[in-house]
């Protein structure tokens, strides 16, 4: 295996490593006004210490997982200059609205519980909500669109606009994410939490997850009927069972099987894309030759060796103190521990 | 006004937002890391209370520059896709590792140290901020090497069959002589910003407390003694550190006068080359246009600016003249479209690089004399309450943050109209396919929204400073600690 290929699959390795960390994030942060909101909670004491239990849930380690996505931007520029060039000056706006949904959202999780106030607040969990909604859906829409193609002239160039990248193939994947997102993120807040909301976010995941299974069969299923391999319909196949046996295990109350149930699907779906889109990176829907390839969008074999290199020593230690980390904070955590908000104003002088 | 010009405000704002936050970041982990580390060793109240107080106002400092550094990376992207192609096979390298090496440390040990009180065992959690800190300067490093190659590309050669450059030698990028003595003018400056702001903070809060204590008895017993003491840090911090990048910064004027030298030249607005044994003047302020013709110096040194560049008093400068002249030859006619620069004739704007130089400098040696005013007046157990203290305390940290934004616009103006220096012209290497409304649309979001960001920064800020630091709280010992015990630092 040539070390371009190496790195496309470990840039396929780090979209998994984004999508399955910042995929419960995204759909904590999404759940924030349902679980933390009127149906669920008894009163607005209750619905703030919700919506701080599930902040609190993914408080840890939301940034860290939120540096893969970082990763994998800099290994494609290091790896791939052309796909960077091309995809990030292609997704112009798009991208834009992940990097502001992004900032409001992680100024969110920071400034929310940092001064009383229910307008204060209010409006962080507006930045919370959208700023995961947004990029969960637009993330869809970037990666299937990656997949399926865009104008691309003989420069490498993008030459479409913001339409071109709204087709329902790229929108399906978009609300896919979300929906599978959705599900990921309630299963997680109910391997986090105890009490009610545990229950109630099982429940969630209960009815979110059949809309997800039947949108992410109907998403890969499209894909692998217009560009499929066998290798690609197996990785479906596997993220259609892992999903099923998510639905299951949390029905019947096994969060932890029905965490790892999500995270192999989307992990899956992962795969699945990366071997649709072999050995391309970014084909044209222009013309077959102006296709980007791992071949012409690489960079040249010293500076993959030299990433090579670096990847291969410190991914291992990343995964080590990143996975410690979530040993560290492994208990389950409920509203009781939430402590009261603070008084309201400094000490009279 | 094109959609190149338009690309660059909006990298220029960007950056110079992303970097107002960088060193305060950078400068305040080691500072609270010392505090934390201090608490665990001592035992002592006061150091826990301190840790834990400037703990938050590095949080939310720090949510900042976490956020707009998101942008910075996808920008290269985004709005200079063609120099990304052109030199992706170098400067991409430096990016994903910082990611891999730096990033992860950050967010992952800053969440440990968030979550970490009464969880951790005590002298592994005050580690962790330590390693916060190891990984803002280990980011510091990366992100410092892919700028020095933009101002002295090494370990690279030019292929022209793939029409890019390409990495050769990633340890010469990593030691490019530039970049060996800008990494300490930068920590060195992110060490006096940190440290500026626990000037600041503390001596506002020594001033308060002071004042409120009717007699000497209660003040000796108040917080007031606390605060001073963290002036009294953060001003020998803030003043170690202002000789490392005095020091520094002399090295550096004399690699850029080897490497950059329009860059010197139009640091002092010099046009015409100054000979050897004459000694060229630096001229401290100066009233004209300083386009060449007419410019009146107000106060000069004479020598300095040879010193300067040379490191003696009557070292031969070169002017603007005479080096522009020398790229119009070696760049200008060389027909390659990629190095032609008709627009500016190879001079960057001397205004912007001249007074953000004296600026750089001048406040810099303002923000020292703060520093130096704080530990006098604290000397020996006093403790100062006069007015000025309100405006040290303003003024101590604003100083060393513009110092910095001037430093930089003084560097990559000052290297302009390169994007990489002798490589490829920053009118190359902008991003073909976005269209100029793209660009007004992302570069009014972000105007806007970093503008908004500011103000509840600043207020979010100010509101913890006027709370102070929490009464002293004995912390649960993890071992025994009741896991239904309420968070303490929960968001």
């Amino acid at each position: 295996m040539d070390l371009a290929t190496f790195w496309f699959i470990l840039l396929g390795v780090l979209w998994t490593g984004y999508l399955v960390l910042e995929g419960f994030d995204f759909g904590v942060g999404m759940l924030l006004p349902v679980l933390g909101g009127k149906r669920y909670a008894a009163d607005a004491e209750d619905a703030e210490k919700r919506r701080r239990l599930l902040i609190n849930t993914i408080g840890p380690v939301w940034d860290g997982n939120e540096v893969w996505v970082l990763t994998a931007g800099g290994a494609t520029f290091a790896a791939f200059p052309h796909w960077y060039a091309t995809l990030f000056s292609g997704f112009y706006l798009p991208l834009l609205l992940i990097l502001v949904a992004l900032i409001v959202r992680n100024l969110g999780f920071e400034y929310r519980h940092k001064r009383p106030g229910a307008v204060w607040k209010a409006r962080w969990d507006q930045a919370i909500f959208w700023g995961s909604l947004v990029p969960a859906l637009l993330w869809g829409v970037a990666l299937t669109n990656i997949v399926r193609g865009v104008p691309i002239d003989a420069n490498m160039e993008f030459t479409g606009n913001l339409f071109t990248l709204l087709n329902p193939l790229s929108l399906l994947g978009g609300i896919t994410f979300v929906a599978l997102f959705l599900t990921h993120g309630a299963i997680f807040i109910a391997l986090k939490t105890d009490g009610k909301v545990r229950y109630e976010a099982r429940l969630i995941a209960q009815r979110v997850g059949i809309v997800a299974a039947v949108l992410a069969v109907v998403l890969l299923g499209w894909i692998g009927l217009t560009d499929g391999k066998l290798a690609s319909w197996a990785t479906t196949v596997v993220a259609a069972v892992a999903l099923l046996g998510a639905i299951a295990a949390n029905r019947a109350g096994r969060e932890g099987w029905a965490f790892i149930g999500t995270a192999v699907t989307i992990a899956m779906a992962v795969a699945t894309y990366f071997i649709v889109l072999f050995p391309n990176v970014m084909p044209s829907t222009t013309n077959p030759a102006y296709n980007l390839t791992i071949e012409n969008a690489s960079s040249t074999d010293y500076t993959l060796k030299v990433m090579t290199i670096v990847a291969l020593i410190f991914t291992p230690i990343v995964l080590l103190y990143q996975g410690w980390t979530y040993w560290v904070f492994r208990k389950r955590l409920t509203t009781s521990v939430i402590p009261d908000d603070a008084p309201l104003e400094p000490a009279a002088r | 006004m094109d959609a190149t010009d338009l690309a660059r405000w909006q990298f220029a704002i960007t950056t110079v937002y992303h970097f107002l936050f960088v060193p305060i970041t950078i400068g305040m982990s080691l500072i609270v890391a010392v505090f934390h580390t201090a608490w665990v060793r001592t035992r002592k109240p006061e150091w826990l209370r301190l840790a834990k107080f400037f703990g938050k106002l590095f949080l939310i400092n720090f949510a900042l520059g976490l956020v707009t550094g998101i942008v910075q990376e996808f920008q290269f992207g985004m709005n200079w896709s063609d120099y990304s192609r052109f030199v992706g096979d170098i400067f991409g390298a430096p990016l994903a590792v910082e990611a891999l090496l730096a990033f992860f440390l950050e967010s992952t040990f800053l969440g440990l140290w968030i979550f970490g009180w009464g969880r951790l065992p005590e002298k592994l959690h005050a580690s962790t901020m330590w390693i916060v800190h190891i990984g803002t300067v280990l980011s510091a490093y990366f992100i410092l090497s892919a700028n020095s190659f933009m101002q002295h590309p090494v370990g690279y050669t030019y292929n022209p069959a793939s029409g890019r450059a390409e990495l050769t030698d990633f340890f010469a990028v990593l030691t490019n002589k530039v970049q060996l003595v800008t990494f300490p003018h930068v920590i060195f400056a992110a060490y006096m910003t940190g440290a500026a702001v626990i000037i600041g903070v503390a001596v506002y809060l020594m001033r308060r407390e002071a004042k409120a204590a009717a007699t000497p008895d209660e003040l000796a017993s108040g917080d007031a003694p606390m605060y001073r003491k963290a002036a009294r840090i953060g001003a020998v911090i803030s003043l170690v550190a202002a000789i490392g990048v005095i020091a520094s910064g002399d090295v550096q004027g004399k690699i850029m006068t080897e490497v950059q030298p329009m860059k010197m030249a139009a640091a002092e607005a010099l046009y015409e080359s100054v000979p050897e044994g004459v000694g060229a003047p630096f001229s401290v302020l100066t009233i004209g246009s300083l386009d060449g013709s007419a410019a009146t110096p107000i106060i000069e040194i004479p020598g300095l600016l040879s010193f300067l560049a040379t490191g003696s008093f009557d070292g031969a400068v070169r002017g603007i003249n005479e080096i522009k002249a020398e790229y119009a030859q070696t760049f200008g006619a060389s027909g390659n479209p990629r190095v032609a620069d008709l627009a500016t004739a190879y001079v960057p704007n001397i205004p912007t690089t001249y007074w953000s130089f004296r600026l750089m400098i001048g406040l810099g040696i303002a923000a020292s004399i703060i520093a130096l005013a704080v530990l006098w007046t604290t000397r020996k157990g006093r403790t100062p309450t006069g007015k000025w203290l309100l405006y040290a305390a303003v003024a101590a940290p604003l100083l060393p943050v513009f110092a910095n934004s001037f430093g930089w616009i003084f560097t990559e103006v000052g290297r302009q109209p390169w994007i990489v220096f002798g490589l490829m012209t920053t009118a190359n290497g902008v991003s073909p396919s976005v269209s100029m409304g793209e660009v007004i649309t992302s570069m009014t979001v972000f105007t806007l929204l970093y503008g908004a960001l500011a103000v509840v920064e600043i207020k979010l800020f100010l509101h913890y400073v006027r709370k102070g630091a929490e009464p002293f709280e004995q912390p649960q010992d993890p071992a025994d600690r009741d896991e239904d015990a309420p968070l303490v630092f929960a968001y």
